[in-house]
């Protein structure tokens, strides 16, 4: 798949002396819904904004469906639709022009059929005519998506797009970010919920530190990072580990109660029964069995975590 | 030329002052008539004539100026200020936009608000005052330069300000005491000769004696002197807000 954006060697030093990209390389394919991930400070906002024109990029490269965000910014500008994190409205205006004003801004020429159609998928058509400073919240956060959406841009930036979002309304706004990526639209968001990362990208970078440690497919991502776990609930609790099972990389929890397996997600899953086969010649009873398989918040805390004992 | 931006942010801010039509337009009509009842038609009857200009007359330029002065510092400075103030600046500094087209559409609304005021100031100050425009075309043209100088200035102030206290300081400690020591209500000749020669050094003298000219004929100044320094305010403004889109100065990082 072609990349509708690649970022070559980007830096940004704030005036203050803070380097919050260091030679940062990307590319996000068209079509794609691309998660990047990262804890406070990593450099996700810088990158978004640098992208989007807000931030002058210190060194490095940047283009945008084939144009060059700085030397061909109108055109690079055009493709690029972006909600940012803080909700910022115009409170007198009525939500119609708010979102005609965007659409004009970014050089469109008026379409009210398009401008009804967003307002429409966003659920805010029969809040036309209202003053935004009279939406709610989520009214406020979907308004900003319209706007970003109002001169049908090809790529379109959700920085943190569920942040402070009731749980209804973000499974809203995940269907309608699916259907955009049907329509064609590029998707890259930010999220400190890994869940959403989980439940709708198909690429995830990580960025820590102002670089980018890892991007994959979120399914290899899981396969290739995650583990699985196994846990039995005894009926007697064990004190330690017969000797017969010392070979097994077992793990005694809850005041011996329970027995705990961890495996990776690629390993061959019939050892398990050999491993249960052991357990019943100990004379090992158990009441229970459940199997887990490490989420994303699990690999991703996992990477940052190993990231920072490197650096430190 | 993004022609469709320049219109959406003059359409945007324009609307702003229809929304608001009795603090952007009733409030100043008002206040400078209340100039002309006091002035002009009560006081101004026991005043001596300036100049051959009756004195109610006589002050009817400066006053449409201190508004048009007033109101285009205020109306762009608060223009651009407030989607700074909101966060929707991003918005505009995100769109496919040259620095230029962004200063059109505020300043150019910004300038048309204080034209259309100063004209409906000038049609309501009749009412009270009788006077007579000597050179109308370079009235109008020296009343449309001038709100776009000094909305250039509000544009600057706008960038600049980051409370409401610091967009309320030029207006109402320099431009306001400029212009009411400016020649607005008496011709500078009536002055102290050391103080004709410290009032020269006050801008607003030569924006208010060239447009009193275009009314009368008579100025404290000559017309081209006035449309210099005009012309040199306006070339001023337009390279500091050149420096502050080159430098990114409050608006980028």
């Amino acid at each position: 798949m072609s990349a509708i954006i690649s970022v070559e060697q980007l830096e940004k030093t704030y005036s203050g002396g803070f380097q919050a990209l260091k030679q940062v390389d990307l590319e996000i394919r068209a079509g794609e819904i691309f998660a990047l991930l990262g804890p406070n400070g990593a450099g996700k906002t810088t990158l978004i904004s640098i992208i989007c024109g807000l931030v002058t990029p210190s060194a490095g490269r940047v283009m945008a469906d084939g144009h060059d965000i700085v030397r061909d910014f109108r055109a690079a500008r055009s493709k690029i639709g972006l909600v940012p994190q803080e909700l910022a409205t115009n409170a007198f205006e009525q939500v119609i022009a708010t979102v005609r004003f965007s659409r004009g801004l970014f050089g469109k020429p008026p379409n009210e059929a398009h401008i009804e159609k967003v307002l429409r998928d966003l659920s805010l058509w029969d809040k036309r005519h209202t003053p935004t400073m009279e939406l709610s919240g989520g009214m406020k956060r979907r308004l900003m998506i319209a706007k970003a959406l109002s001169h049908e841009p090809r790529i379109l930036f959700l920085d943190e797009p569920t942040a402070g979002v009731d749980v209804e309304l973000r499974r809203d706004m995940w269907n309608m970010v699916r259907h955009l990526r049907e329509s064609g639209v590029t998707i890259i968001l930010t999220t400190h919920y890994i869940e959403e990362a989980e439940e709708m990208a198909d690429r995830i970078g990580v960025i820590n530190h102002g670089r980018i440690i890892l991007v994959d497919d979120k399914a290899s991502l899981m396969k290739t990072l995650g583990r699985k776990e196994l846990r039995l609930t005894l009926q007697e609790p064990l004190q330690a580990l017969p000797d017969a099972l010392a070979d097994t990389e077992l793990e005694l929890a809850d005041e011996g109660y329970q027995l705990i397996y961890r495996f990776d997600v690629q390993d061959d899953h019939a050892h398990i029964s050999d491993l249960l086969g052991r357990l019943g010649e100990a004379g090992i009873q158990y009441r229970d069995l459940q199997t887990r398989e490490s989420s994303l918040e699990d690999i991703f805390v996992d990477l940052v975590h190993r990231e920072q004992e490197v650096s430190a | 030329m993004n022609y469709y931006s320049i219109r959406a942010i003059y359409i945007f801010e324009m609307s702003r002052t229809f929304r608001t039509l009795l603090q952007s337009i009733a409030t100043p009509v008002i206040s400078t008539c209340l100039y002309f009842v006091v002035f002009g038609s009560a006081i101004g009857s026991q005043m001596m004539d300036i100049d051959g200009v009756s004195y109610g007359a006589f002050i009817v330029p400066g006053l449409v100026m201190l508004t048009l002065l007033m109101q285009s510092v205020t109306n762009a400075s608060f223009g651009i200020y407030f989607p700074k103030f909101n966060g929707t600046i991003y918005e505009v500094m995100s769109a496919p936009i040259s620095y230029i087209e962004i200063v059109i559409g505020y300043v150019g609304a910004a300038a048309t608000k204080s034209v259309v005021l100063g004209l409906i100031i000038l049609l309501t100050a009749r009412l009270f005052v009788d006077y007579q425009i000597d050179h109308p075309i370079w009235m109008f043209s020296f009343l449309i330069l001038t709100a776009i100088t000094f909305s250039f200035l509000g544009f600057i102030i706008g960038i600049w300000a980051d409370g409401f206290e610091k967009l309320q300081i030029v207006p109402m400690m320099v431009v306001t005491p400029l212009t009411f020591l400016g020649g607005t209500f008496y011709s500078i000749d009536m002055l102290p000769p050391f103080w004709q020669g410290v009032t020269l050094l006050n801008p607003v003298v030569y924006l208010v004696s060239g447009f009193r000219w275009a009314f009368y004929g008579t100025s404290d100044v000559h017309i081209a002197i006035s449309l210099a320094m005009t012309l040199g305010f306006l070339a001023i403004f337009i390279a500091l807000t050149w420096w502050i889109f080159k430098t990114g100065y409050k608006l980028k990082s």
